[in-house]
């Protein structure tokens, strides 16, 4: 820590929120979205993992309009804009789907398993859903 | 570098919770198989193998109430595996730092 | 050690709500605090005193009331996802709250441990 940022107000915490579900065939990636919306605002260390199906969270071209659920995938988009600027999807998720950071609709670092490990052993507060 | 412990609630013959468990979890991080991810414990089970495989590095916890409550008291689990209660559970989350659930 | 819980489930379809329950009332044996539990997702529905079991079964919406209220526990419900199910002032159990995700990131920044229950 700085000498200047010694009397600041706030315990900053390393939040991971670990996404490993897909859309819209449950509910819990629209609602973990939610979650990290909020959390943006607490001046936290947020960081947020697409692995195994939470991968196809964040895949190009959804399109929801003969399911009647919302398309919520323009959303994460917003995640740079509330200053989410730690995106991690596994490479080996990615591999075992077909997919490549190329089909994914926002910019994300991709780590192999080893490497994504180790920023997981990292945090003080893991949240999954 | 900061202790941690992952938790399985899922059997791995229906999910892959434990699978991705397994492959994100650091050396020296405990695991507690909980509710439907106790059958990950059972000795003769299919499963047995990957958990064996990781016992070098990780250490492996079973919830004794959900294994009792599938009938297992009677069903070899893998050695090494310890069993806690409640209590048990408890003192993990307190030992390690981080809690990360494997949902 | 001061102890938070984040319960993602209902009751009764899976164990995720009786596992914390366990949990929590383990953890106050321990002589540790748990000074909040959030609900989100199915979660919310912990909190719905509609919720009528058969006489012989766990009635978990009384059984965490009643753990909030002998331990001080703050029971908070996500507004969100209490609204987008039905929870309201008007079917909520006397002992827990209802309000934003704020409570949840707080949760984790005030509390030792952040344990989570769910699918």
């Amino acid at each position: 820590m700085e000498p200047w940022e010694e009397d600041g107000p706030e315990v900053v915490k390393r939040f991971m929120y670990v996404n490993r579900k897909a859309p819209y065939g449950t509910i819990y990636a629209l609602e973990c979205l939610e979650v990290v919306l909020i959390a943006a605002a607490f001046d936290q260390d947020v960081s947020v993992v697409f692995a195994d199906d939470g991968v196809f969270q964040i895949k190009k071209n959804q399109d929801t309009t003969a399911i009647g659920m919302k398309n919520f995938s323009n959303t994460y988009r917003a995640l740079d804009d509330y200053d989410v600027e730690k995106i991690y999807v596994e490479q080996e998720s990615l591999d075992a789907r077909g997919l490549t950071a190329d089909d994914l609709i926002i910019p994300v670092e991709v780590l192999n398993a080893e490497s994504l490990s180790e920023i997981m052993a990292q945090q003080d507060v893991v949240i999954s859903s | 570098m900061t202790t941690m412990l992952h938790l399985v609630n899922k059997s791995p013959f229906e999910r892959n919770n434990l699978d991705s468990c397994l492959r994100l979890a650091k050396s020296g991080s405990a695991v507690l198989l909980l509710e439907d991810g106790v059958f990950a414990a059972m000795n003769n089970a299919a499963y047995a193998d990957a958990v064996k495989g990781r016992m070098g590095d990780l250490k492996f916890y079973v919830l004794g109430p959900d294994v009792s409550a599938r009938g297992l008291d009677d069903t070899p689990l893998i050695d090494g595996i310890n069993v806690v209660d409640y209590g048990g559970f408890v003192d993990l989350v307190a030992e390690h730092d981080v809690a990360q659930s494997w949902l | 050690m001061k102890i938070g819980i984040l319960v993602n489930e209902g009751p009764f379809t899976h164990q995720a709500s009786d596992s914390a329950y366990r949990f929590a009332e383990a953890a106050i044996a321990k002589g540790h605090e748990v000074a909040r539990v959030f609900f989100y997702n199915d979660g919310v529905n912990n909190s719905n005193k509609l919720s009528e079991p058969q006489s012989d079964d766990r009635n978990l919406v009384a059984l965490w009331a009643a753990l909030g209220k002998e331990h001080g526990i703050d029971l908070v419900v996500c507004i969100a996802a209490a609204l987008r199910r039905g929870i309201k002032e008007e079917v909520l159990k006397d002992g827990f709250r209802i309000s934003g995700l704020g409570q949840l990131v707080e949760a984790g920044i005030e509390n030792d441990r952040l344990v989570v229950f769910g699918d």
